[in-house]
């Protein structure tokens, strides 16, 4: 699914997240790269530095928004001021769609900065698309909300968390952020098969795809976006273009950042997969030739 | 120990998790007692308490709605989330606070900012205002930070308000055209939002700017032994950072994206203060005192001008 509704009909290919660390290098050096990504919270301020900084990036590059701090599955409502500060950077950068994670983080206002994973109900699965819905409607982009990797799971949950996804996304009829690291690490820690997960979701909606490294400890595995992609995680990848079709897809590295060269050729070994999925869909369908 | 202050903005967790999770109700109940569990300090060795606010064990706290497995238990589980918290705020914490963690020690400073921390766990979407409310607190519970709570709070409000001169909102400059026609006595202009004065008794500026040539240098030692390590081990001298007593007058801005921190004469100090309180120009030069020549205040305005600290005055709503 290179272009679809949930990623507002776009084909971008690879690309990687826009770091701090490495903003003197692209703007001087102006390195070709299909897209960055942001986190959106980072440019969510009145002025300063980092909305000049925004300002020159899009001058040159393709910019797609990416939230940590949306937490659809919160109970509490969302928060106005908060979604006129989204709406105003939506409006700046022209994200063709824009992606949070499926979690929640804040209660009552006050907020744990941490992306905690949701029971697995069907309330709690038509509270967040009734969430979801509400965003989409008042930012008027596309959506795309993120599998998070987690630690723990409730007693109350209903449901695998690929049933709580894929429920999630047809009441609100919006996209996936499909992070098959995340995936693969959450597979670890509670004792799945990643493979069972990406097979049975809706592959028509998925908009995006994450890749990003984690750290294994003696009794489970932490998402830390601190290392290479590991080869699980790379064939997992190919396993989901495969079946998804080849996506837009960022490598997420957000700490002990290497140079951007390093990075951006990490990035670019995904290529390797999409090349093979797109290979393999040739010899699927012959009349697409 | 001391003990901490209990945390403001939160609701009380239910008194037992929801056995089943029907409602929105139940989603905020659950949702209510974790987070009262995750920004709960941890204990010296870095864990989750061992007991619950109503002297319960946390154990049983926590596998009464977290699954183990066969690695982990439910306690465990809950602590991975506890420290991920603790450990994301406080090293928030340590980034915008480099002066107080010079002044304080590392033990104090940690100290100060778990109270800070379980007093005013974050509201807000942002960790930018994370420390937003720690001058507060420093006023508040002074017990952290003495005998040195005076230097204390005026390093937590120049680190806020350089904050603040980072990311804070600007409003159009004003032009000289813009008030060309307005007589002094009826004209009212507006200071930028980003725009911090500070009267302070201690030299923070110096102090901050030493600490991080020291800090700097220490990396910069550190990054030596690590290419060097079967070389000789260099060491660089290390400026002390002393935070000298003495009344300044300082405006913490910024001018091209880049942060600036601005000693500032009283008087100047005085006069811009009257601006943004909504004074007419003539009542604000007035204030900053008769002794100070006509000639002054205009070419400080004409500096202000220049760093475009002045905008067009907001009526207050």
């Amino acid at each position: 699914m290179p272009a679809n509704r949930f990623n507002g009909q776009t084909d971008y290919g690879i690309g990687i997240g826009l770091r701090v660390p490495h903003y003197a290098h692209i703007l001087e050096k102006k390195p070709v790269v299909d897209w960055f990504e942001i986190i959106s919270e980072n440019f969510m301020v009145d002025g300063g530095r980092p909305l000049r900084v925004l300002d020159r990036i899009l001058e040159q590059y393709r910019v797609v928004q990416h939230g940590v701090s949306m937490y659809f599955g919160s109970a509490d409502k969302p928060d106005r001021a908060h979604l006129r500060k989204l709406k105003a950077l939506v409006r700046r950068t022209g994200t063709p769609w824009l992606s949070d994670h499926l979690c929640w983080g804040s209660v009552d206002g006050t907020y744990t900065h941490d992306l905690l994973p949701m029971p697995y109900t069907f309330a709690a699965a038509r509270r967040t698309a009734e969430k979801i819905r509400q965003v989409r409607d008042y930012l008027e982009v596309p959506i795309c909300v993120e599998n998070v990797s987690s630690y723990a799971e409730f007693h109350v949950s209903e449901m695998t968390e690929w049933e709580f996804l894929g429920e999630v996304v047809e009441r609100a009829d919006c996209g996936i952020l499909l992070d098959v690291n995340n995936i693969y690490v959450s597979s670890k820690n509670h004792d799945f098969n990643p493979y069972d997960y990406v097979d049975n979701l809706p592959h028509h909606r998925v908009g995006q795809m994450h890749v990003a490294g984690h750290t294994k400890f003696e009794k489970y595995l932490l998402d830390t976006h601190d290392h290479p992609v590991l080869d699980p995680v790379w064939k997992l990848y190919a396993h989901a273009t495969r079946l998804c079709g080849v996506t837009a897809t960022l490598l997420e590295w957000d700490d002990k950042i290497p140079s951007f060269d390093e990075v951006h050729d990490e990035a670019l070994k995904a290529n390797e997969f999409v090349d093979g999925a797109r290979a393999g869909a040739s010899r699927r369908s012959p009349a697409r030739r | 120990m001391k003990a901490y202050s209990a945390p403001t903005g939160l609701r009380p967790p239910p008194a037992r998790a929801p056995a089943r999770l029907r409602s929105t109700a139940d989603l905020r109940s659950l949702q209510r007692l974790m987070t009262r569990a995750l920004v709960r300090p941890l204990t010296a060795r870095d864990g989750l308490q061992p007991l619950w606010i109503d002297g319960r064990p946390m154990a049983d706290v926590a596998a009464s709605f977290i699954k183990a497995n066969s690695r982990l238990t439910a306690f465990e589980r809950l602590q991975i989330y506890n420290r991920v918290y603790w450990y994301r705020l406080m090293s928030c914490f340590e980034d915008d606070n480099p002066g107080l963690r010079a002044l304080l020690g590392e033990r104090r400073f940690r100290d100060l900012a778990r109270a800070y921390l379980a007093r005013y766990p974050s509201r807000s979407f942002t960790l930018r205002n994370l420390c937003s409310r720690l001058p507060r607190f420093i006023r508040e519970e002074p017990r952290w930070t003495e005998p040195r709570t005076a230097p204390a709070l005026a390093l937590a409000r120049f680190a806020w308000a350089q904050t603040v001169a980072f990311d804070g909102e600007a409003h159009p400059v004003l032009t000289a055209d813009d008030i060309a026609d307005s007589p002094p006595a009826r004209l009212r202009v507006g200071l930028q939002p980003y725009l911090s004065l500070l009267e302070l008794d201690y030299a923070v500026d110096d102090f901050v700017i030493a600490v991080k040539k020291r800090d700097a240098l220490r990396a910069e030692a550190s990054n030596t032994v690590e290419s060097s390590a079967k070389g000789s081990r260099r060491r660089h001298a290390r400026p002390a950072a002393r935070l000298r007593r003495g009344r300044i007058h300082l405006a913490v801005h910024r001018l091209d994206g880049v942060l600036y921190y601005k000693r500032l004469d009283r008087a100047e100090l005085r006069i811009l203060e009257a601006l943004a309180a909504g004074s007419t120009v003539a009542r604000a030069a007035a204030a900053g005192g008769r002794r100070v020549p006509p000639g002054r205040v205009r070419d400080w305005f004409a500096s202000w001008m220049k760093f475009g600290w002045l905008c067009k005055h907001q009526k207050s709503k």
